[in-house]
């Protein structure tokens, strides 16, 4: 069986820049199985501009950002097996894989990197009356057609939820001469960032109607229409306010699940409130050896935000390997009174750093306090003017603070009125 | 004098930005923003609104069939639409570069429209 110190699952942004980071290290021994036919994820077809600001200082489309890290990688001897599908990591790490070059592929590790990233609520999910027309997506799938294959998926089109990509379509359908007749969503709020509702709807007058939803859609073989209806607080469609809209075609962007199949089949603990595993400062799961990074360890908004957590992982699993990685008792942390979790959702007593807590909230907060405490000890309180469930929010806790709290200590991130 | 608010698009923060502007439409303060992109977004967009454009255009000879492309910088938002006409006329042969010049000074705006991937 072939050994190597590290194997990376997934060569998307999270996997490249956690292989980077630990090779930066010393772990030389790197390998990195990726199932699509190239390194890069779904940066590929993310065509638009916005990424990078943060962590290159510049703005730039998925595709190039993604390239700065291929052309790094390159420049390694990291080893890179494309069109490889994981199918199992045991509980001693030992990762099982097949391709058409190698056949199947067995590798003990000791450590992996699982960064396999998320999918996209599908349809079926939903259960929205009508048949199986053709012309009924994820907004994803019909950012595939449209920015990789050059394929223009349909000519009017209804949005159903807010997330970035329906956006994000929707300027892009419109752009290409597609006219995008309305975006719903369920919820009072937006689940995308701020601006893109302005750069997306608001330049091209494409209108926005929040607490609405598809209920039916028309059509045998083709999709000719959908029917909408505003929906109550509980959520529920208000019968009378239902509205037919003709159109080929309907996007779905409602949402992403982190694609843990592989972690659940470990027997990885995953949170229930972000379906990712349940790790510690590091990203390392319960699993020794076994970190998580990206968007299969909680869903991201800013890919900058998943380099960083990234390099978090591939650090870990460098420290893990070289046997540098301190174990002592857990601190734990909570998201209350509308903070929907924490991420990480523990901190080793022993670690060597400040922490940053990633989080987001359950719905639109205005003028609060956020404030994170142990017990009735407050460690700190910061004013905050926004905070939205479509932006991820993160608070800052000092290592001597860690050092500090007593083990088996809660750490409690909760919102106050300012 | 009058009030503006905007979300600054300039990156995924979104920052609510406030403007003054006087009878002329001429600025008078920018306040909210975060950083210099913010206070540079908010003037531009009350006097000459610009936006990125991203697409992709025909290529040959590669494995995808198209390959993505954007604007080197912002152009005017009024011409989004004409841009797109041009860009949508182009085809490019393989190989293509990211940074390659795909349409150079698009519509006069002195804008060039570049290669945003590698099409081999």
């Amino acid at each position: 069986m072939r050994e190597c110190d590290l194997v990376v699952i997934g060569g998307g942004p999270a996997g490249m820049a956690a292989a980077l980071k630990a090779y930066e290290e010393g772990i030389k021994d790197i390998l990195i199985l990726e199932r699509a036919e190239t390194l890069g994820g779904i940066l590929e077809q993310c065509i638009h501009t916005g990424f990078g600001l943060h962590y290159f200082g510049e703005e730039l489309s998925g595709p190039e950002y993604a390239d700065r890290f291929i052309e790094e990688i390159y420049k390694t001897d990291i080893d890179i097996r494309v069109d490889t599908m994981v199918l199992n990591v045991s509980a001693d790490n030992v990762v099982t894989a097949c391709n058409n070059f190698d056949g199947l592929l067995q590798i003990k590790a000791k450590a992996v990197v699982l960064a396999m990233g998320c999918r996209e609520r599908p349809r079926g999910a939903l259960s929205i009356a009508g048949c199986r027309a053709s012309g009924i997506m994820t907004a994803g799938t019909a950012q595939k057609y449209v920015n990789l294959d050059g394929y223009m998926p349909g000519h009017e089109v209804v949005i159903l939820g807010s997330g970035d990509i329906g956006l994000i379509m929707a300027r892009r359908m419109t752009l290409e001469g597609a006219k995008v007749k309305a975006v719903c969503e369920l919820m009072p709020y937006s689940g995308g960032l701020t601006r893109n509702i302005v750069q997306c709807l608001e330049d091209f007058g494409i209108p926005l109607r929040l607490s609405c939803t598809v209920v039916k859609t028309h059509g045998k073989d083709r999709l000719e229409g959908v029917t909408v209806a505003n929906v109550d607080k509980n959520l529920k469609p208000i019968l009378g306010t239902e509205e037919y809209i003709p159109c080929d075609t309907l996007m779905l962007s409602v949402g992403l699940i982190p694609e843990n199949e592989l972690s659940k089949n470990s027997g990885i603990d995953l949170d229930p409130v972000t379906n990712g595993p349940v790790v510690d400062e590091y990203r390392e799961t319960v699993r020794k050896g076994v970190f998580a990074c990206g968007n299969v360890l909680q869903v991201h908004d800013l890919v900058d935000y998943v380099t960083e957590e990234s390099q978090i992982a591939g650090e870990g699993a460098a420290k893990f390997i070289k046997g540098e990685k301190e174990y002592g008792g857990y601190i734990s942390t909570k998201g209350e009174n509308g903070v929907r979790y924490i991420v990480p959702q523990r901190i080793n007593k022993a670690t060597d750093k400040d922490v940053k807590l990633y989080f987001r909230v359950g719905k639109v907060f205005r003028n609060v306090k956020l404030v994170v405490k142990c017990g009735d000890e407050i460690i700190s309180s910061k004013k905050k003017n926004k905070m939205t469930p479509g932006e991820m929010e993160y608070v800052p806790i000092k290592l001597e603070t860690i050092k500090a709290l007593p083990e088996n200590g809660v750490i409690t991130v909760t919102i106050e009125e300012a | 004098m009058t009030k503006r608010d905007l979300i600054c698009v300039s990156c995924p923060i979104g920052c609510a930005i406030t403007v003054e502007l006087d009878d002329n439409n001429e600025v008078i303060s920018v306040t909210g923003n975060t950083c210099p992109r913010g206070d540079k977004y908010a003037r531009q967009e009350c006097t000459h609104p610009e936006r990125m454009l991203t697409s992709t255009v025909k290529v040959e000879g590669a494995k995808l069939p198209v390959v993505p492309v954007k604007s080197a910088s912002p152009i005017p938002k009024e011409m989004l639409f004409d841009c797109m006409e041009e860009i949508n006329k182009v085809s490019l042969t393989a190989p293509v570069r990211i940074g390659d010049k795909v349409i150079e000074n698009i519509l006069g705006t002195g804008v060039d429209i570049v290669a945003t991937n590698n099409a081999l």
